[in-house]
């Protein structure tokens, strides 16, 4: 299997007023088309920094970085921001959903900046939105949602444009039990069904188990790793 | 298109202050429309004017009376062709606000000195034959809802021989001025009949009006009337239509200027006040933005997003208060103050400073949202 994703000694340091901290340690990572990645971590270990580096909303300070075969590294602002509408999909704890924008409105979204026409759009949107179960509520503003369907929709959002890479910074982590596990059960079959390669920050050992591969981050550096055979 | 429910949906986002925001633009731009408008009006005073029209007043004073006598000595000057006394009656109908001018000229002359003026030869021939008779614009009739017939009491400063400064008059007749119906707003009488009617400076004028057969000589036969009256004790002053109410609007004052200055203090006003509610709406909406730069926009298409929601505020608001403006337009012109119309190079105008409005109180909340790093945002610092 290629690699989707290539690190070589990324670094990344942030200056919290007069003190500079180094959050990640020449970090190598090599994950691979397909995979369903689950970074653990204590807080402040660095897993959403690298989250971040890899889904190119953040910049390394140095190292190497291949996603998605594209060196994000070497972009541009404007270029990193077209690369990241085809390449990689979102997928927040708090949903990140546009208050005032319908379900279906939020998931066209990504798909605005394309080339793609009205019709086009309507229909990867319907798409996506029956993947998750919601095309009924396409209609329904984020407010009238639960968090669950939030979550959904924001899933579908991060779907649409068919990315080859969808990242995830504690999807469970503002659900309850059963609604973490449909969650869960959502993004495992996003991985198996359509092959999409995950990595997914999360707290829980319980949704970690989902994954096929495990990473735990320790003061920004990667102290072992695990396959495991998820149910 | 496809980027319009976005901007709309922000726009909306807090209903109260955008509407606030709309209505404070809408009025700025209502009286931009009317100050402007009038502006525009009183600077084409004169441009359609008649070259050919003279009018005798004053040396001293437009207000000062010229002797009823000078009539004669300016009619055998060379060159004119017509003369005729221009006096008045300033009064009011039924309540003070109601202010009208009854006219007092040798009304065939003057009608035959404005040719522009159109008047029915039967209604014309009416007013001869009655001395107490008027012949009234058509705006004044609409507004009063006279017909020909009506008696009209005027309420007015000039005193009777009987003491009373109580004036009725009989409407014989109708007038109107096609192309400038707003000035259409007099009664016209017979100078005679208010001449011999006055207890206080009879056999005088306010002034002559004159007309020329060669326009082109109009400056030689300006020189020559003054030149009669020199080192009389009342001096005139003759000048061309144009000339004449171009002075007249000096006499108010620089219009434009005052009119400039309040449009540009409300409009300066009203710049902060757009900014600021920009400036708030992209605020609050940081997190919002930092999304829309997570699923691909640029820092290019977010800036210009808002600078779009910045034109379509100031936009809307501003079409509806040059809307606005147009719809009073007519209503001010009945009262003589205005065009019939607001000047479509007013309109132009308009909306040209509500485009650099938007752009100027956008570009700030712009440069923000375009500055704005994503993982900052969406960590709350």
């Amino acid at each position: 299997m290629p690699s989707v994703v290539s690190l070589k000694g990324v670094v990344k340091r942030y200056t919290r007023g007069k003190q500079r901290v180094q959050v990640l340690h020449a970090l190598d990572l090599e994950i691979q088309e397909g995979e369903f990645l689950a970074l653990m971590g204590p807080s402040g270990s660095g897993k959403t920094t690298l989250l971040n580096l890899i889904g190119g909303i953040d910049r390394a300070d140095d190292g190497d970085l291949v996603v998605a075969g594209e060196r994000i590294s070497a972009l541009k602002s404007r270029e990193l921001a077209h690369w990241r509408a085809r390449h990689v999909g979102f997928v927040f704890q708090f949903y990140n959903l546009m208050p005032l924008l319908t379900a279906e409105q939020n998931v066209e979204l990504p798909l605005l900046m394309t080339n793609l026409s009205r019709a086009q759009r309507n229909n990867n949107v319907q798409a996506a939105l029956d993947l998750v179960g919601l095309a009924d509520r396409a209609s329904h503003k984020p407010a009238e949602l639960s968090g669950g369907q939030q979550q959904r929709v924001a899933i579908a959002r991060a779907l649409v444009a068919d990315p080859d890479l969808l990242v995830c910074d504690e999807p469970t982590g503002d659900l309850d039990r059963e609604m973490a596990e449909q969650i869960l059960d959502l993004l495992q079959m996003v991985n198996r069904e359509q092959g999409k390669t995950i990595i997914m920050v999360t707290h829980d050992s319980k949704a970690a188990a989902r994954a096929t591969r495990q990473l735990h981050l320790d003061k920004g550096r990667l102290i072992d790793a695990e396959t495991s055979v998820a149910a | 298109m496809k980027f319009f429910p976005l901007v709309w949906t922000s726009l909306w986002r807090k209903k109260a202050r955008t509407i606030f925001t709309l209505l404070s633009i809408i009025v700025a731009f209502l009286l931009f429309g009317l100050l402007q408008g009038v502006n525009a009006w009183l600077s084409a005073f004169g441009a359609d004017s008649h070259a050919n029209r003279l009018y005798v007043v004053s040396r001293v004073s437009e207000i000062s009376p010229l002797p009823g006598a000078y009539l004669k000595q300016i009619e055998r000057v060379p060159g004119i062709r017509q003369v005729t006394y221009i006096g008045g009656i300033p009064g009011y109908y039924q309540e003070k606000s109601n202010n009208i001018l009854a006219m007092a000229s040798d009304v065939k002359t003057l009608f035959a000195i404005y040719p522009e003026w159109q008047v029915r030869p039967e209604q014309l021939e009416a007013i001869s034959h009655t001395r107490d008779g008027a012949i009234v614009g058509v705006p004044l009739m609409r507004a009063f809802g006279w017909k020909v017939g009506d008696r009209i009491p005027l309420r007015t400063s000039v005193m009777k021989q009987n003491g009373s400064a109580d004036w009725n008059f009989e409407i014989v007749g109708t007038y109107d001025i096609p192309g400038s119906p707003s000035l259409a707003n007099r009664l016209i009488v017979n100078y005679t009949y208010f001449d011999e009617a006055r207890r206080l400076e009879r056999g005088t004028a306010w002034a002559f009006v004159v007309a020329v057969d060669d326009p082109s000589r109009s400056a030689q036969i300006c020189a020559a009337v003054d030149a009669l009256f020199v080192n009389s004790p009342s001096e005139t002053t003759t000048q061309d239509e144009k000339a004449y109410f171009l002075g007249q609007l000096r006499q108010l004052g620089d219009v434009g200027l005052m009119t400039n200055a309040i449009v540009a203090a409300v409009l300066f006003t009203l710049l902060f006040l757009t900014g600021n509610t920009m400036m708030q709406s992209v605020r609050e909406r940081t997190p919002e933005l930092a999304i829309l730069k997570t699923v691909g926009f640029s820092d290019r298409s977010v800036t210009v997003l808002v600078l779009i929601e910045s034109l379509l505020l100031c936009g809307l608001a501003a079409s509806a208060g040059l809307a606005g403006a147009a719809a009073v337009f007519p209503f001010a012109a009945a009262l003589g103050v205005a065009g019939s119309a607001l000047p479509l190079k007013v309109v132009v105008e308009g909306l040209t400073i509500a485009v650099v409005l938007a752009i100027a109180s956008g570009l700030p909340p712009a440069w923000r949202a375009q500055r704005l790093v994503i993982v900052d945002a969406l960590a709350g610092r």
